[in-house]
């Protein structure tokens, strides 16, 4: 069995956002991390190879630095690391990024490929059931546990009020939630084996049917209009009333809101 | 391709259970905004098995048509059927805009029919606007008129981008549940529905379904709730809390709250709130009896609105709050729970 799983180097938001003095974001005071959706897809893919011998592949998409987080996975007991870097991928939307992540997959053997759900920048959830599109696979998002039966793979598959459990044919493509697993740490053992594996590098030259049309930020249909670090909000109202004066100001305020 | 072929504005009309849901009345309000910038109409996209039923509601929320594929094999929510009859629809009927909610249903929908009919799509919109794409001209640069301008926050609500789709179509976006407002109900509204059907034939991207089973609870995961109320150690004691679930329960929100309470053993860990529990971003935050310590405050100050009450003037939580309220909590929450409870009462 061969499980692909891709995951992206994100900067770490949860633990350590820092801000400039005016309120935007210091990127570059922020640590990159594996997004965690994707670390819980890598750690689903473990699992498998710890039950049924799974060969696991991680494939990454990014600038070259990107490569820690390809180690990362390998010393936490991913067998292989592929990162896909080119000048031309640069600023690509979540279609370009299918796009390629397509065209790199195309030269593997597979069984499942595993994403996250979505990354902690983005937040968008878009690149998996796009890569599936362009190949033509089965996607089942949101998935909460994994389990293998013969040629097909069962999913617990999350929505709002209810789950589905959902029966898919292999190969397929799966996106995974946070909720699936905690993930296993690096071992010190794979963390110095990972330190000299190999990573298999690409560029635009190894991707398979794929258009140059379709790459980068000239094939990304979706264009930046305006962006801005958001300026942190500062406070509003505060008022100091008595019980029932403050009662009646807030119902007010709800319904100016149109709440109540 | 012909850009001007692509007319109108189109709302996927999400229903689970042949129960339309409340994302759907949202899209066709913002919808109807946009289709008078743009001098068009409203059209709902309507998938599902015995669905056709729905259309006057989609009417009476503004739809001008409704597009209905009614099929057995759509009859529970699967990517693949759902998928080929949207994919289908925007092929037959070239929708300019092609909004969808941004659901666990419409997150899975939208990237996959947007790959399949190669346009763009941007994700978790929270406003849209009719406007020029670039914004502000730029020299030897094509100005477009009457663009989708979508404005979505990223990097965990710490940007926000405004983007656009200028040279594919449709231009799509999944739109934040809760966000938009639907209309007030036009009673007795009809809408032009059009039967369409594209044929379903299996294939290897068909899953089964295996099982569906419904949350057996009315607890909503405090990160998909509208309404929050959220309580600290000033609540003083797990029992009352109940203060705190009355008030919720009024506004069909629910309880969360921060470390203290889930260290102090009050609520379970999954209802706590911050950089160690969950980020939440509801419509309406309460923070009640919480001091607001940075690690609370980074799991929820993207909510769109903060009401604080806390009876120390100086707490932290004020600086992110909307509206603070200096006080007793222990008066005012019962106090505004009764008075919510008239103010919804005297709607009805």
């Amino acid at each position: 069995m061969k499980v692909i799983v891709c995951v992206k180097q994100v900067p770490d938001t949860k633990g350590g956002v820092q801000f400039n003095p005016d309120g935007t974001l210091n990127r570059a005071a922020m640590l990159t991390i594996m997004n965690p959706d994707d670390k819980a897809g890598l750690e689903a893919a473990l699992r498998l190879k710890d039950q049924y011998g799974a060969e696991v592949t991680v494939i990454t998409m990014g600038l070259p630095k990107a490569e820690d987080v390809l180690r990362e996975a390998m010393a936490m007991g991913a067998d292989k690391g592929i990162l896909v870097t080119d000048r031309v991928l640069g600023g690509a939307d979540t279609w370009a990024t299918s796009t390629t992540l397509a065209g790199a997959i195309r030269n593997l053997e597979y069984d499942l490929i595993i994403t996250g759900r979505q990354a902690i920048d983005g937040d968008t959830a878009q690149v998996g059931p796009q890569i599936a599109e362009h190949l033509g696979l089965p996607v089942i998002s949101y998935a909460e546990e994994i389990k293998i039966d013969g040629d097909s793979v069962v999913v617990k598959r999350q929505y709002e009020d209810r789950y589905h459990m959902v029966k898919a044919k292999m190969p397929a493509l799966i996106t995974a939630l946070s909720e699936l697993n905690d993930p296993r740490y690096m071992t010190p053992g794979g963390i110095f084996d990972a330190l000299d594996a190999e990573i298999t590098t690409w560029g635009r030259a190894n991707l398979v049917d794929v258009d140059d049309s379709n790459l980068g930020l000239k094939g990304s249909p979706t264009k930046i209009a305006k962006a801005s670090d958001k300026v942190r909000k500062g406070s509003g109202e505060k008022v100091n009333l008595d019980a029932e004066e403050s009662v009646a100001y807030l119902v007010g305020k709800l319904k100016d809101k149109h709440i109540v | 391709m012909g850009l001007e072929e692509y007319k109108g504005v189109y709302v996927f009309a999400q229903q689970v259970d042949n129960k339309l849901s409340g994302i759907a009345f949202e899209l066709l309000g913002k919808a109807k905004d946009l289709a008078k910038d743009l001098d068009t109409d409203v059209t709902a996209v309507l998938l599902g098995k015995d669905v056709k039923s729905l259309a006057d509601e989609l009417a009476a929320y503004g739809a001008d048509k409704v597009i209905v594929v009614d099929d057995p094999a759509l009859e529970t929510y699967r990517t693949e059927p759902y998928a080929h009859a949207l994919a289908s629809v925007i092929n037959e009927y070239k929708p300019d805009i092609m909004l969808v909610g941004a659901t666990a249903i419409g997150r899975d929908l939208g990237p996959t029919v947007s790959a399949r009919v190669a346009t763009g799509l941007t994700a978790d919109c929270t406003q849209l606007d009719i406007g020029d794409f670039p914004m502000v001209a730029i020299p030897g640069q094509e100005q477009k008129h009457k663009q989708l301008l979508m404005t979505r926050p990223a990097f965990g609500g710490n940007t926000i981008a405004t983007i656009a789709c200028p040279d594919n179509r449709p231009q799509m976006a999944t739109v934040r549940p809760g966000v938009m407002q639907k209309i007030d109900k036009i009673e007795g509204a009809k809408a032009q529905i059009i039967e369409f059907n594209p044929g379903f034939e299996e294939n290897n991207r068909y899953v089964e379904i295996l099982e569906v089973v419904k949350a057996v609870s009315d607890t909503v995961d405090i990160m998909d709730a509208k309404i929050l109320v959220s309580g600290g150690r000033g609540v003083g004691s797990p029992e009352n809390f109940k203060i705190l679930e009355d008030l919720a329960e009024v506004l069909g929100g629910q309880v969360s709250c921060s470390r203290a309470v889930v260290d102090s053993g009050w609520k379970p860990k999954d209802l706590q709130v911050g950089q160690t529990g969950k980020t939440v971003r509801p419509n309406v935050y309460f923070a009640i009896g919480i001091s607001g310590a940075i690690q609370h405050v980074a799991g929820m100050e993207e909510s769109d609105l903060i009401i604080a009450i806390n009876k120390d003037e100086d707490a932290p939580i004020f600086d992110v709050a909307d509206y603070g309220v200096v006080g007793d909590l222990n008066k005012i929450v019962p106090a505004l729970t009764a008075a919510l409870k008239a103010e919804l009462a005297k709607k009805d």
